[in-house]
């Protein structure tokens, strides 16, 4: 088998250091709709010369570089094992290159390894076999301050002494309680974020689901247009809650909304969102015939 | 932008006003979640007892608190093996995390600004008013660009906390931030939350 180490260390490298170009196409059009003059704008005009200060010199976009997740689609014939060890391997060399903060700590201990290694779950790699030649390695680095704020809804859903906030089993209870959890959010997630929502599910599927989601594109609408419709209200609808960027205030709170069904047991309607901070970092590895190639 | 010199008089802290952006320069300290448990638990509630160099540790970071500026942040630091450390990528953390711990602090050390991000709660916005003291918020995610403010790192205590949660003390020259609670007990953070609150039941009544 290949030797990967060196390639996914640089997929590592572009995930950190260099935002995808859809997500800074959003936060310059998110600037253009800012009042000249404003918190808001100034905090979005100090986030794109940081995107461009860390693209030039490969450092860091966000001191938390997450928990690293990798999704890996494999041919026949890769062994899952060598691969956990090479993106092992990739994750030491990058935490020694400072393009990842050693973020791996004991939770019984309060030991941090260092390294960025730590059990089963640290670095998070998905396997999944796939038919073709092709090997793709998707890798999202989310930090703890939005994910923090993720939250996971069981419905119905209602509040004590809040009459109108009333969710139940359907598309308009699943808007309710989105919009709810962006508005528990505030700033704290690094707003402007974008919102990767599973509906259905169980607790754990549903979490997994929530953040897969997020690897569309902003540009990419839902294939189901009922979802595509819902994904365009609630980005719309978050934005008049008025938190803007950074929860200075102003027009941007988040985004981009992604919605992705998953199905259920009869007696659960979970809706879980994850929140995902402006700082984006998601990026594809494609290895084919010897060679990488990077989106 | 108003230029601000730590350590900062309570004169100064008393001239500003939420809303209003500086640019901070001297030295600083970070710490975030386990320094703030371990300054509560030994130092101010002293529910364990001092070890190792808790106590050395504790005389060092006074005279730097004093007058001084704490900022929740665990940074990407480069040369760990070498000790030449230079601070790569120093964005704010979450800073809602230490409403717990942070009135105590800044009480106990005579702390005069707080940098984070996301604001802090109603104990914080009191021991800002009582010290008295400023929140500052900067950038979150805006790593690489502050890193470049930091001209210096004159050292680090408590590293086996781990990188992120260890006390770093930094200089800085023009470190941007904006106060956003401020002594006179002004938070623009709870003014927002009360205009999204409303915000929100008005799109919750939509069917």
């Amino acid at each position: 088998m290949q030797d990967l180490t060196e390639p996914i260390l640089e997929l590592i490298r572009l995930t950190s250091t260099d935002l995808p170009p859809d997500v800074e196409a959003a936060l310059r059009q998110a600037l253009e709709q800012e009042a000249p003059g404003s918190a808001a704008r100034s905090a979005l005009e100090a986030i794109l010369q940081n995107v461009e200060i860390s693209r030039r010199n490969s450092t860091p976009i966000c001191q938390d570089t997450g928990t690293p997740i990798f999704y890996v689609r494999y041919p026949q014939g890769w062994s899952t094992r060598q691969l956990r060890a090479q993106i092992e391997a990739a994750v030491v060399q990058a935490t020694r290159k400072s393009y990842l903060r050693p973020n791996s700590v004991d939770s019984l201990s309060g030991r941090n390894t260092g390294d960025n290694l730590g059990g089963d779950y640290f670095p998070t790699v998905h396997f999944e076999e796939v038919e073709g030649d092709t090997l793709t390695i998707d890798l999202m680095l989310k930090g703890g301050g939005c994910e923090n704020v993720g939250a996971q809804y069981s419905l119905p859903y209602s509040r004590a002494g809040e009459a109108s906030f009333q969710a139940g089993r359907d598309l308009s209870g699943v808007r309710k309680v989105v919009l709810d959890a962006v508005h528990q959010a505030q700033g704290q997630g690094c707003a402007p974020g974008i919102l990767g929502v599973a509906i259905g599910g169980d607790r754990g599927s549903a979490y997994f689901a929530s953040k897969e989601t997020l690897f569309r594109r902003l540009d990419e609408p839902n294939p189901n247009p009922e979802l595509a419709a819902l994904e365009q209200r609630l980005t719309e609808e978050a934005n008049q809650l008025g938190i803007g960027p950074m929860g200075f205030g102003g027009k941007t709170t988040v985004l981009g909304t992604k919605i992705t069904s998953l199905n259920r047991l009869p007696a659960s309607y979970f809706v879980t969102i994850s929140y995902m901070c402006w700082a984006y970092r998601r990026r594809r590895m494609i290895w084919r015939d010897g060679q990488a190639r990077y989106e | 932008m108003r230029q601000i010199s730590i350590p900062i008089s309570d004169e100064v802290i008393r001239s500003l006003h939420a809303g209003e952006a500086v640019a901070l320069s001297g030295v600083m300290v970070t710490g975030r979640d386990a320094v703030h448990k371990w300054m509560v638990d030994t130092f101010i509630r002293q529910t364990r007892t001092p070890e190792g160099d808790d106590m050395e540790v504790y005389r060092a970071i006074q005279p730097l608190l004093q007058g001084g500026v704490i900022y929740h942040c665990g940074p990407v630091v480069a040369g760990l093996d070498s000790k030449a450390y230079r601070f790569v990528a120093a964005g704010p953390t979450t800073s809602i995390r230490e409403e717990p711990y942070q009135g105590e602090v800044m009480r106990h050390f005579n702390i005069k600004g707080v940098i984070g991000k996301g604001g802090m709660g109603a104990s914080t916005l009191a021991a800002c008013q009582e010290v008295p003291g400023v929140y500052l918020h900067a950038v979150g995610g805006a790593a690489s660009l502050i890193a470049q403010t930091v001209t210096r790192v004159l050292g680090v205590y408590k590293l086996e906390f781990g990188v992120p949660e260890a006390m770093w003390v930094i200089e800085v020259k023009d470190f941007p931030a904006v106060v956003t609670m401020d002594a006179h007990g002004v938070s623009q953070h709870a003014a927002i939350e009360q205009q999204s609150r409303a915000a929100l039941a008005e799109l919750l009544a939509k069917p």
